[in-house]
């Protein structure tokens, strides 16, 4: 059996470790946010971890793929650290934002809502704010132009190292 | 081999941009034995260099120096700064655009007199009719090598297209086909045939798509008569006492400012550059600008009736493999009031990559009924409506008040808002798409906004009398006999047809007469 923590407040890094066994939900340890499940962490600099943790699924929330994994998502909005971490701005309007959500949210935060639409909910009320705005605007490049999420939408990229699509099935329907 | 020419010459034809007007300009007068001087603000990237990737490519070849917007249009709400998609490299546009190579119909030279007086369009006339466009549209054809004309085969149809045929059937649409393209059906002109790359808008890397980049340029470079600059911005024109123009400031590669001195100067940025420049290039004797005095510069701003219309089936597509625009229907090209509205529209198929589909699909959209559409990206199918827009002369190019570029020069301001007419087409033909693909069995379809425009026309309109326009009959302006316009923005109105086919045929008939006209020394 495996216990599954998330890393809520009551549950501390070193106690974290000490369980050990850890579901796929995100993890919250030090500077850094973990899918143990799928073995990849994403470190923060200039972000709380827990912001980058609660970003994710409201990137997630805004462009909902079930069969994308969270790793994609992490990596889309990654660049909000780095850019927060050279603009005070910047860390400042995803910061607030977040923890915007999270208070709109009410006890258990923003990640603490269980149904997607009921985070849909809260984005909606902020739709027009330059918190959300940003967030969407940058996340339409940085989740779809990965070039590894295209496979799982079924479209090939680039095909000129290939000689073109002439003898891959350009007019390969069948069903017309 | 390619000429040099010094900065005092005074004697060089200066062309201002090197796509489909500039550069075809540009060749044609060097075969003359013309010199030349074509002034580009972009760098020279051949065509290897291309990228096979949407933002890769767009970041390589796109023109995205800041621009502000205003209007109506949808565009001005989701991309305030981007109100065009075109492009600043060698070869203008012709690197980005699709192919698709359609002369205009007869009555289309003649709007005024065939719609009637409508509320709010500024329509005319053009100076020139289709019979005398048509020995020019003959060699423009043969230059750019489009297929269904001289005998070269048409474009085999990829799945996108044979979606579109399938539905096209089933409304009993009878001119469908995969197109006019001056893309290679066969090898031809030195260069490939196509190899169903699916990054026409990315540049051909093959070459098999024509572009001034790899055809007009080099054939021109090589009667030693032509000098093709890359990164000089041209921020203005000068001219002398008696209204004559002398030659441009430009910006060089490394920001320095530059003269070249000209005996004549033919602008050719594109609908929103050209007349940024001859605005900026107002005078105490030209104190609205250079050629304005019919007040027409940067007015009548047109960008086509545009959406697109993407449908989603229960099996696959693949529609990004292939030809992008290789597929038409022109059976709405007509016109007939009747349907609401007066002038036609095409329809032709397209295909956006996943990045550029999640950015245009709905911009701004996001949640489920967003994420959904893209799900099924590969068991798309798309087609684009291209149709005839009105000219109002509030849809206008202005120089913005405060904001300037890198140079120092105003930036332009775009703004548009739509006729009822625009509106009236573009939702008869989102109804028409529509019922198409749920015909062939669509389960869900998108009746996509418009896109940054890649046509853009009419901001230096073509007129019999100098009152009612900027240029004459041979892009000539009605001022200054020595400053011509020589790309989209010399056109009256604007048609259903994509715009470039008739833009190189102009080019190639201003180039008989500005080289007739030197040789008679009027000017
Ligand atoms: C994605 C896409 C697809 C398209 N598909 C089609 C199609 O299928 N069929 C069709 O007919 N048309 C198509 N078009 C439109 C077509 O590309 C344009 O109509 C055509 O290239 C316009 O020619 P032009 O000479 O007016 O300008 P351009 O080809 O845009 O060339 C203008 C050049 O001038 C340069 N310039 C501007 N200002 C200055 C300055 N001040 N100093 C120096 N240089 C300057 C620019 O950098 C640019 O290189 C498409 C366009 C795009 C973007
Ligand atoms: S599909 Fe054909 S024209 Fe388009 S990029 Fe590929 S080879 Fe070139």
């Amino acid at each position: 059996m495996v216990t599954i923590y998330d890393g809520k407040p009551g549950l501390s890094r070193r106690e974290l470790l000490k369980r050990g066994s850890i579901g796929a939900l995100l993890v919250i340890s030090g500077s850094a946010v973990i899918n143990p499940e799928q073995a990849w962490g994403l470190e923060t600099s200039t972000l709380k971890p827990e912001t980058m943790a609660t970003l994710i699924q409201v990137a997630r929330d805004i462009y909902p793929h079930d069969q994308v994994p969270d790793k994609y998502y992490a990596i889309a909005v990654k660049g909000h650290d780095e850019t927060a971490a050279k603009d005070p701005a910047h860390k400042e309007l995803i910061e607030k934002g977040i923890a915007e959500l999270d208070k709109k949210a009410g006890k258990g935060g923003y990640r603490g809502l269980g149904w997607e639409e009921q985070r849909v909910a809260l984005l909606t009320e902020i739709e027009k704010t330059p918190f959300f705005q940003t967030v969407r605007g940058g996340l339409v490049v940085s989740l779809y132009n990965q070039q590894e999420v295209w496979p799982i939408f079924g479209y090939e990229g680039e095909s000129y190292s290939k000689g073109g699509y002439i003898a891959r099935g350009f007019s390969d329907i069948e069903w017309l | 081999m390619a000429a040099s020419f010094d900065l005092k010459n005074d004697g060089v034809v200066v062309i201002i941009g090197s796509g489909a007007g500039g550069g075809t300009l540009g060749n044609e007068l060097a075969q003359k034995g013309v010199d030349v001087v074509i002034l580009e603000a972009g760098a020279r990237h051949e065509y290897e260099d291309f990228i096979n990737d949407e933002w890769g490519s767009f970041a390589q070849l796109a023109w995205t120096d800041k621009r502000t917007t205003s209007g109506d249009w949808r565009v001005a709400k989701d991309f305030p700064n981007l109100p065009a998609w075109i492009v600043k490299s060698v070869g203008g546009s012709t690197t980005h655009w699709a192919g698709a190579s359609l002369r205009f119909q007869e009555h289309e030279f003649k709007t005024a007199s065939t719609y009637g007086k409508l509320e709010g369009a500024n329509l005319l006339d053009w100076p020139v009719t289709l019979a005398e466009m048509e020995p020019y549209y003959a060699k423009a054809e043969a230059k750019m090598g489009v297929t269904g004309t001289n005998g070269w085969p048409r474009l085999p149809g990829n799945n996108n297209f044979k979606v579109l045929k399938a539905g096209a059937d089933k409304l009993g649409y009878k001119e469908c086909h995969t197109g006019n393209m001056a893309i290679n059906s066969v090898e031809r002109d030195d260069r490939n045939s196509c190899q169903q790359t699916g990054f026409c808008f990315q540049g051909c890397k093959w070459g098999a798509k024509w572009s001034t980049l790899y055809t007009e340029i080099p054939k021109g470079e090589a009667t030693g008569h032509l000098e093709v600059r890359p990164n000089s911005m041209v921020i203005k024109i000068n001219h002398d006492a008696s209204g004559k123009v002398t030659g441009v400031v430009y910006a060089d590669k490394d920001g320095k400012l530059q003269e070249q001195k000209a005996r004549i100067v033919a602008v050719a940025g594109n609908s929103i550059e050209s007349p940024r420049l001859l605005l900026n290039s107002q005078s105490a004797k030209f104190p609205h600008g250079l050629a304005n005095s019919s007040g027409q510069v940067g007015k009548n701003y047109m960008r086509h009736t545009t959406g697109s219309v993407y449908a989603i089936f229960d099996k696959p597509v693949h529609m990004y493999r292939g030809t992008t625009m290789a597929g038409i229907i022109r059976d709405e090209a007509r016109h007939d009031p009747s349907r609401g509205f007066v002038g036609g529209y095409e329809f032709e198929t397209l295909s956006l990559g996943l990045p550029f589909m999640a950015a245009f699909l709905n911009p701004g959209g996001w949640g489920r009924s967003f994420t959904t559409a893209l799900d099924h990206y590969d068991h798309m199918a798309g087609l684009w409506i291209v149709g005839e827009d009105m000219p109002r002369e509030e849809n206008r190019i202005t120089l913005h008040k405060d904001e300037k570029d890198a140079h120092g020069m105003p930036i332009a301001d775009v703004h548009f808002d739509d006729h009822p007419n625009d509106t009236a087409m573009r939702d008869h033909a989102y109804k028409q798409a529509t019922a198409l693909y749920d015909a062939v069995g669509a389960t869900r379809t998108f009746p996509t906004p418009p896109y940054p425009s890649t046509h853009n026309l009419g901001t230096n309109r073509m007129s019999e009398k100098a009152q009612d326009g900027v240029v004459n009959k041979h892009g000539q302006t009605h001022d200054i006999k020595n400053l011509f316009v020589s790309d989209g923005s010399q056109f009256t109105t604007g048609a259903a047809e994509n715009p470039t086919l008739t833009i190189v045929s102009l080019a190639i008939r201003q180039a008989e007469y500005i080289a007739s006209q030197m040789s008679a020394k009027t000017i």
